[in-house]
């Protein structure tokens, strides 16, 4: 019992050094609770079986971040009590010598953590569990579901894993704490508060030396992620500048923290005004310890901000790219024409083979779908091709080049071949560019992007193909843009474009047809949505095999996918942001206990309270903004790499997202820096 | 002599109506421009009191100080900071240097506070080095100091606003033998050669010796003065101690 009081007395007298800590595990709770609650609150949602299946998808994603999450927070929360322990050495050494043994001492510390654990899970969950009602509206609208009704969600689920992860971390924490506790002496436990620092001047020659290797270093890697960017093909390639841009990274802190002083110092109507000669040497002092911690620091920030922006821009680029690559309602397809050859002696391949000789118009009529009932702008065309007309013979004399810096590929696929007039067809029905061909001319249509590059490759060497016993030649040096098939990406990886003579109905490959639904609003075209995909349900469906992809489907699957890269962005960029906060706080809470001295000082030399008070902003800010600013320098190219890599996604103008990020690190880094100099104020405030 | 600092009726009390402690009871003392006075006192005479009164860090209950022609229990909080950094220097027994800042940095911070401009600082600073002797361990960090030379940066330090009056709260209170003297010397040096006024708080008949008037203080009233004038600091000291052992009580284990 009388540990007990010791405990709570303990904590309440340190209430203002935990406030930090405090703040760290209640902001961690709740988030912990809140990405992990989502799965209850998409219960509600009135979504279609599509939907549903990427947010299982999400749901285990999350799940599974939230492991990785816990180990963030696990090493944040051990980092902060040992630095909470660190700081009551003293009060320790004190109990010791009064005769308490360490045991005891330990049982004080695991009420201690007991208590503050509990609090803090309370608290944390409370938050979480409000916090996560605005969460629901914000799933809600990620999956343009419908919050036909707003219920108070309570996820008990959520609550458990919250309460048995955290658990899990302060029963490391007591661990640790008991550990330390028992290695530790008694003569340590009171000098420890004693030790003057040598202030070490580096040399600045060597200080700019360093500075100005890092700076190449870091133009190189800046360079090699954005105009360079076509060189990193291999997954090794890319370590390079991650590698280099942390080690300058690195070195810019170095070399900074014996410069600025001495540049500063150059200045000397800047140096010597109030307290800033004092400032500059407290930097310059702590910089020289800090520089590891501040390297962390500033990587996890920068991944942070490119997390947080990029996840929060390719939701709304992929559903603005959807506009003009899903520009019909229905695209249907299926394979014509199987030849006795070409199958096997089984029923089902027996059915494809019967089914192959409908058209799609006839395969669904078998099905009771009047395609005339339903569609509107329907557009048939088809394909053709040759099993032994592939890549590879449409290269030309750049195959062997081709060979060799795409190992991979298969050249031997065999190529799509449509008619002019079937590709004027669909582009006239897209709004694309319609084309003319002479009669001895091909040209072919892609957008996916390394498909283009390599088939430029090719076609800037004006290969001559051999199709159906016609010699075409390419009507242009490289592709052109453009698709048939309507998806959420650019994926076309190339269609031959030829003359329509050339073809012969004995290469019918497939049929594609491409229409769109008649109706006039939204509701009307989920149910002729609904309509069609009960063909399922008929009798006769396993008679046809046709395939299907419709504007619904595609749009529903890329919100799904792009509102999952959010959320799991939103989590890891958030957690990201309060662990690197966090120990910047910590590490500069610790500095101002040491301070406290110093401060003493230049309260007794004169300095008034306004003055102090300033200086410590002064220093405080500084610590936050340096790494900060690196990091934003570092995301200015980063962003540009990521922009690169998601092309594929659709290309977005990333203000929005980047302003949501900038909020996020506004409140939360802004949360931290004020918190820190609220503390840092209460430890030097004279008693 | 001119007056510099006039103590006139000063009453200090403490608690409440029901527990009421009179730290300083009716007190009054001048001292003279260039003069280094020791007050004495047992532990809770009020001698700290007095000192923090003068300093303007406590408000005193009834009474006036007058330093030069100013009153500064009159002062308000704005004009008490700038009086406390332009009119008073202040020197602590463990030097109380900034261990980030070199000797050079440590003296200008106390101008810098003040907002002086940079050039004046330089000039100042030099100017004060040299009288004290110091220009050769102007770029030493403290740690790179012996014990003296920290103590000469310090002394540097508090003369160099020109205050009016240097104040020094239980200089030697906790150190050793030797840098009490090298302190004391100091002081005495402040004293000769820069004719700087200081006011000494002690209990300690040897650093009360380096004085040239010693006044004590028993129950927050002046129980008795000593004048050192053509005196040895032995014969001083001797004569100190004589009135010590009159006042009695705890004054006794100074000895």
């Amino acid at each position: 019992m009388m540990l007990f009081k010791l405990a709570i007395k303990n904590i309440r007298k340190s209430i203002k050094d935990y406030a930090i800590y405090f703040f760290t595990l209640i902001l961690g709770v709740a988030i912990f609770y809140v990405f992990n609650a989502i799965e209850s609150q998409t219960v509600l949602l009135n979504v279609t079986k599509n939907t549903l299946a990427i947010i299982d998808l999400m749901i285990d994603m999350l799940s599974g971040v939230s492991v990785f999450v816990s180990f963030i927070l696990g090493f944040l929360i051990i980092y902060a009590s040992r630095f909470l322990i660190k700081r009551r050495n003293k009060e320790f050494g004190i109990y010791l010598t009064l005769g308490m043994s360490k045991g005891k001492i330990s049982k004080i510390l695991l009420l201690e953590t007991l208590i503050i654990g509990a609090i803090s899970l309370v608290i944390g969950l409370i938050i979480g569990i409000f916090a996560s009602q605005f969460m629901s509206v914000l799933v809600a609208n990620s999956f343009e579901a419908d919050l036909t009704h707003f219920t108070f969600v309570f996820s008990m689920k959520a609550v458990m894993k919250t309460i048995i992860y955290f658990g899990i971390m302060y029963l490391l924490v007591m661990i640790f704490n008991v550990l330390s506790i028992n290695r530790s002496k008694l003569i340590d436990l009171f000098a420890s508060s004693k030790k003057s620092e040598e202030v070490k001047m580096k040399n600045p020659l060597l200080c700019i030396l360093v500075f100005i290797i890092a700076i190449i270093f870091l133009g190189y890697a800046y360079y090699k992620v954005t105009r360079g960017i076509e060189s990193l093909t291999t997954t090794e390639s890319i370590f390079i500048p991650i590698i280099l841009g942390c080690i300058s990274t690195f070195l810019i802190f170095w070399s900074l923290s014996g410069l600025i002083l001495r540049i500063v110092m150059c200045f000397k109507n800047i140096y010597y005004k109030g307290l800033n000669s004092f400032v500059l040497r407290q930097i310059s002092s702590k910089v020289n310890t800090m520089v590891f911690s501040m390297t962390v620091i500033c990587l996890m920030l920068f991944v942070t901000i490119c997390v947080l922006s990029s996840s929060l821009s390719i939701k709304n680029s992929m559903t603005s790219n959807l506009k003009s690559l899903v520009p019909v309602d229905i695209e249907l397809s299926k394979i014509r024409n199987i030849s006795d050859e070409d199958t096997y002696e089984t029923d089902y391949h027996k059915m494809l083979q019967i089914d192959s000789n409908r058209t799609i118009e006839e395969s669904l009529s078998l099905v009771d779908f009047d395609v005339n009932k339903y569609f509107k702008d329907m557009t048939t065309v088809y394909t053709y091709s040759d099993t032994y007309f592939g890549f590879d013979d449409t290269a030309g004399t750049a195959l062997e080049k081709l060979k060799k810096e795409y190992p991979y590929y298969i050249f031997e696929a065999s190529e799509e071949i449509m008619t002019l007039s079937d590709y004027n067809k669909v582009a006239r029905l897209y709004g694309n560019k319609e084309y003319t061909l002479k009669d001895n001319e091909y040209l072919i249509i892609a957008d996916y992007e390394s498909m283009v590059k390599m088939r430029n490759i090719a076609l800037k060497t004006k290969p001559v193909i051999n199709l159906f016993g016609h010699t075409l030649y390419p009507k242009y040096d490289e592709c052109q843009r453009g698709f048939v098939r309507i998806s959420s990406n650019h994926i076309n990886t190339g269609i031959i474009i030829v003359p329509d003579n050339v073809v012969d109905d004995k290469y019918l490959r497939s049929e594609i047809m491409l229409a769109n639904y008649k109706a006039s609003d939204k509701n009307e075209k989920q149910d002729i949505e609904n309509t069609f995909l009960s063909i399922e349900n008929n009798s006769n469906s396993n008679k046809i095999n046709i395939n299907a992809s419709t504007k619904i489907s595609i749009y529903e699957a890329s919100v799904g996918l792009g509102a999952m890269v959010t959320f799991i962005g939103l989590y890891l960029g958030i957690i990201f942001l309060i662990s690197s906060a966090a120990i910047l706080a910590l590490k500069e809470l610790s500095e101002s206990t040491d301070n406290k001295i110093r401060y003493d000082i230049l309260r007794k030399i004169g300095a008034d309270e306004q003055q102090i008070n300033h200086a410590l902003l002064k220093q405080i800010a500084i610590f936050f903004t340096v790494p900060l600013i690196l990091a934003i320098i570092h995301s200015v190219f980063g962003l540009q790499f990521c922009k690169t890599i998601l092309i594929t996604f659709g290309n977005e103008e990333m203000t929005k997202s980047i302003t949501m990020t900038a909020i996020f690190l506004i409140i939360i880094y802004g949360g931290y820096f004020m918190i820190t100099y609220y503390c840092s104020k209460n430890i030097i405030k004279n008693k | 002599m001119e007056k510099l600092l006039q103590v006139q009726e000063v009453e200090k009390y403490y608690g409440n109506k029901s527990n009421l402690t009179k730290a300083l009871n009716y007190i009054s003392f001048e001292v003279s421009k260039g003069e280094f006075v020791a007050i004495m006192g047992a532990s809770g005479s009020g001698k700290t009191t007095l000192l923090n009164c003068i300093a303007t860090i406590d408000k005193v209950t009834s009474g006036h100080i007058l330093l030069g022609n100013e009153d500064i229990t009159k002062l308000k909080k704005n004009e008490l900071n700038r009086f406390r950094r332009e009119e008073l220097g202040f020197i602590f027994q463990d030097f109380n240097l900034l261990d980030t800042l070199t000797g050079y940095e440590n003296i200008a911070l106390a101008l810098s506070i003040s907002n002086v401009p940079v050039k004046k600082i330089e000039k100042r600073v030099l100017e004060v080095a040299k009288k004290l002797n110091i220009e050769s361990i102007l770029n030493k960090y403290p740690y790179q100091m012996s014990g003296g030379e920290k103590q000469r940066i310090a002394s540097a330090r508090a003369i160099i606003t020109n205050p009016k009056l240097v104040l020094a709260d239980e200089p030697t209170g906790a150190l050793d033998s030797k840098s009490s003297r090298m302190l004391l010397e100091s002081f005495n040096e402040l004293n000769n050669m820069l004719h700087t006024t200081i006011l000494m708080v002690t209990h300690d008949a040897f650093s009360a010796s380096y004085a040239n008037r010693v006044i004590f203080i028993k129950d927050g009233k002046i129980f008795n003065e000593l004048i050192k004038a053509d005196k040895t600091r032995k014969e001083f000291f001797d004569e100190i101690i004589d009135v010590v052992t009159i006042l009695g009580g705890d004054l006794n284990d100074a000895l």
